[in-house]
């Protein structure tokens, strides 16, 4: 969370305390309970404009920012830019003078590359969401996370946290580790080296495994991270089969964990990649969920965001 | 032309050793007198007020956008920027478009240079044709025509076979091969040296390693040939004592490095920041000390400015598209003052050795010599500003900080071709 030159921005979770953090947990708690009522306030984006600015395709990700944005009854509009059939960097400044120009509120930006939302933060006037940058960071995604954890256990600290995949290339992985490091709890990563940074192994509270037996024992939660098809036999992991045998989430290495963990996914799942379907069909898998929580936590962001920028 | 008499100055010529204060009287050019009993009538009169009078800098890298990128750099933006970095040799890289692997383009070069009459401009040949690294670029008649060396630039040459038939062939020419030291398979796609900063900033890494492996390869194959070779922009303490080593075994090689390698690091690429990034990346805080232990201790031959100039669409992009580069030319001396070497060392490494390096007659204060020369004041501060640089590129890594030492005139064969602003002319 930034808030150079007074636009506040949300373009990352690195930084950011657990008195950053629980406000919007907070919040975004209160309005998962209004969405399942049927009784979101209307009235706190009234006149707000929010672009839902998408250069790699993202239906779940826009459409939950969508209804977030429509639910506290913001004028919402998606512009989705093919990256492929531009000059990128062109179409990215270019852009924000075109956004300005509209008087836009709250940006919401995913981008293929790192620091792509950071650039336009630079640029435009309106408040800049990042709804994940390249390999950098996917903010909204570790917040609903961190709420969808402590919606079970009642916490979001002391536990320990299983994330197994493809954590080399994964933005929600770092922002999930920021932010699972920030509130105080014991994380596990595990995967092939080649998806597995060892660089990661640095950071306090993070323990690294090529075994996920390992990582699994006693974790309160296993969340697994989409393994993409692309990196298989691409010289990264030699095939689907081999992955899953070797690192995927099924049955027998679930019982390893604690008795009733949480089984998580960020989604698209990989069904037979990363995880057996019957683990993530079973009652344990909070994924669904996770995807509730998603418009709750990006109406808080969005929330705060504006009032941060225009006090009351 | 008229004769210059410069008086308190503190003389400093690395080639000779002096460090002294005195005076220098020039005449038609050249370097007539030091410390003249008498002074023509005629003379201009420089004081240089206690200020250090040096040979005129000699930059053994750099890039210019001409020709086929001027909107970046122009030999007459990219000299105005030299002669305010106190630099009157400039060797050019010849990766251009087209790359410069014919006569012809040389001799255009060396031409662009003459017009320009500012500062001596000398063109290095293509290695390979169009620096694509494959096939051989007609290396002897290159030289012919006056290129003072062969490199393919920003490129390193990935054939094993092919860099040992290159430096073979180059056996019996006399030159040197200078070198563009990464591994370009371990490489590709690369943006920042392998980093816990670099994993965290989701960027595309390197490691740092891809330098020592390239220059492990490229010394064996030195070795075989007997071939002269020099590593540019060397960052890595693993590649410095590989070269330590072989220089201890004989082999013909050199290096040099440029300042943003023992002035900066990883850590200042945070935020994303475009013009901080550099091929080589910036590496991390263990290898930028040791290329100033390489600095010290003689493994490194020279400094070069590494000046390659991008406008600011080539950086306004995220940090992975953006393109790779610095400019160097003005903040040359200021960083490298900073390093903290004897004055004489850090001097002998911006003018005689790279000088000597590529057989050019510059880089001295001794009589007769052109009056290549600079004078600079080594305590006076000024702030890096991108934007109100001298020439066109302003994408300089340096922006914000504060240098002590400022050029205050550079004369290139006697002639004044650069006057600090505030100062009479």
């Amino acid at each position: 969370m930034s808030s150079a030159h007074h636009t506040p921005h949300l373009l990352g979770i690195e930084g950011m305390t657990e008195k950053d953090i629980t406000p919007f947990l907070d919040l975004a708690e209160s309005y998962a309970l209004l969405s399942r009522s049927r009784n979101a306030p209307r009235d706190v984006l009234q006149g707000r404009t929010v672009i839902n600015l998408f250069f790699e395709d993202s239906t779940r990700t826009r459409t939950s920012f969508e209804l977030a944005a429509k639910r506290l009854g913001a004028d919402v509009v998606n512009m989705t830019v093919a990256t492929s059939s531009v000059n990128k960097g062109e179409t990215l400044l270019d852009t924000a003078s075109t956004l300005n120009a509209m008087h836009c509120d709250l940006l919401v930006v995913r981008h293929a590359q790192s620091g792509a939302p950071a650039l336009l933060s630079q640029k435009v006037e309106a408040s800049v969401v990042n709804a994940g940058d390249g390999m950098h960071e996917h903010p909204t995604q570790a917040l609903l996370d961190g709420l969808t954890i402590r919606r079970h256990f009642g916490r979001l600290s002391g536990l320990k946290i299983a994330i197994c995949g493809d954590i080399a290339h994964s933005r929600v992985a770092r922002s999930d580790i920021h932010l699972l490091r920030a509130m105080g709890n014991d994380i596990h990563l595990a995967g092939p080296p080649t998806l597995l940074p060892g660089a990661l192994g640095t950071l306090d509270g993070v323990t690294l495994h090529h075994d996920i037996d390992e990582a699994l024992k006693d974790a309160d939660v296993a969340m697994c991270l989409r393994v993409q098809r692309e990196r298989m036999g691409s010289g990264l992991v030699p095939s689907a089969r081999e992955y899953f045998s070797l690192f995927g989430l099924d049955r027998r290495r679930l019982a390893l964990a604690k008795p009733g963990a949480l089984v998580m996914h960020p989604g698209p799942m990989n069904r037979g990649v990363e995880i057996a379907s019957d683990v993530a069909d079973s009652p344990q898998s909070v994924i669904s969920e996770q995807v509730e929580m998603g418009v709750a936590v990006r109406m808080a962001v969005l929330d705060r965001l504006s009032r941060m920028k225009n006090p009351a | 032309m008229s004769s210059i008499l410069f008086k308190n100055v503190r003389l400093i010529d690395p080639a000779s050793g002096q460090d002294s204060k005195g005076s220098l009287l020039v005449e038609k050019g050249r370097i007539a007198a030091i410390d003249p009993k008498e002074t023509p009538k005629a003379a201009r009169i420089v004081d240089g007020k206690g200020a250090v009078l040096c040979p005129g800098l000699v930059d053994m890298r750099a890039s210019f956008g001409e020709p086929g990128a001027e909107y970046r750099e122009s030999i007459d933006s990219g000299i105005q920027a030299a002669v305010a970095g106190g630099i009157t040799s400039l060797a050019l890289l010849p990766d251009t478009d087209p790359a410069i692997d014919n006569p012809a383009l040389v001799h255009y070069i060396r031409r662009r240079g003459e017009e320009t009459g500012l500062v001596s401009i000398h063109p290095y040949g293509a290695l390979t044709k169009g620096c694509a690294g494959k096939d051989m670029a007609e290396i002897g008649l290159l030289k012919k025509a006056g290129a003072v060396g062969f490199t393919d630039g920003a490129r390193a040459i990935a054939d094993t076979k092919q860099m040992r038939n290159l430096l073979a062939y180059s056996g019996f020419l006399d030159t040197v091969i200078v070198l563009h030291p990464e591994d370009p398979s371990l490489a590709s796609g690369g943006c920042a040296t392998a980093s816990p900063q670099a994993v965290k900033m989701g960027l595309p890494q390197i490691p740092a390693c891809a330098e020592a492996m390239m220059v492990a390869r490229d010394l064996r194959l030195a070795e075989l040939t007997g071939a002269r070779i020099h590593f540019g922009h060397i960052s890595t303490g693993e590649a410095l004592s590989l070269i330590a080593d072989a220089k201890k075994r004989g082999i013909r090689v050199t290096c040099d490095t440029a300042p943003p390698y023992f002035a900066m690091t990883e850590a200042d690429i945070g935020d994303f920041r475009t013009y901080a990034k550099l091929s080589p990346p910036l590496r991390l805080e263990a290898d930028r000390q040791a290329v100033l232990a390489g600095l010290a201790d003689g493994t490194i031959d020279a400094i070069a400015s590494d000046h390659s100039p991008a406008d600011a669409d080539d950086k306004r992009l995220p940090f992975a598209q953006a393109r790779a580069g610095g400019t160097g030319l003005v903040t040359l001396l200021g960083v490298t003052l900073q390093a903290g070497l004897p004055l004489l060392d850090a001097l002998r490494l911006l003018t005689v050795a790279p000088a000597r390096l590529l057989g050019l007659e510059a880089g001295t204060l001794s009589i007769g010599a052109a009056a290549d020369l600079c004078l600079f004041d080594p305590e006076e501060e000024w702030t890096v500003t991108a934007g109100s640089l001298p020439g066109r590129a302003q994408n300089t890594p340096f922006d914000g900080r504060t240098l002590k030492g400022r050029v205050l005139r550079t004369f290139h064969h006697g002639r004044e071709v650069y006057t600090a602003e505030g100062l009479p002319s």
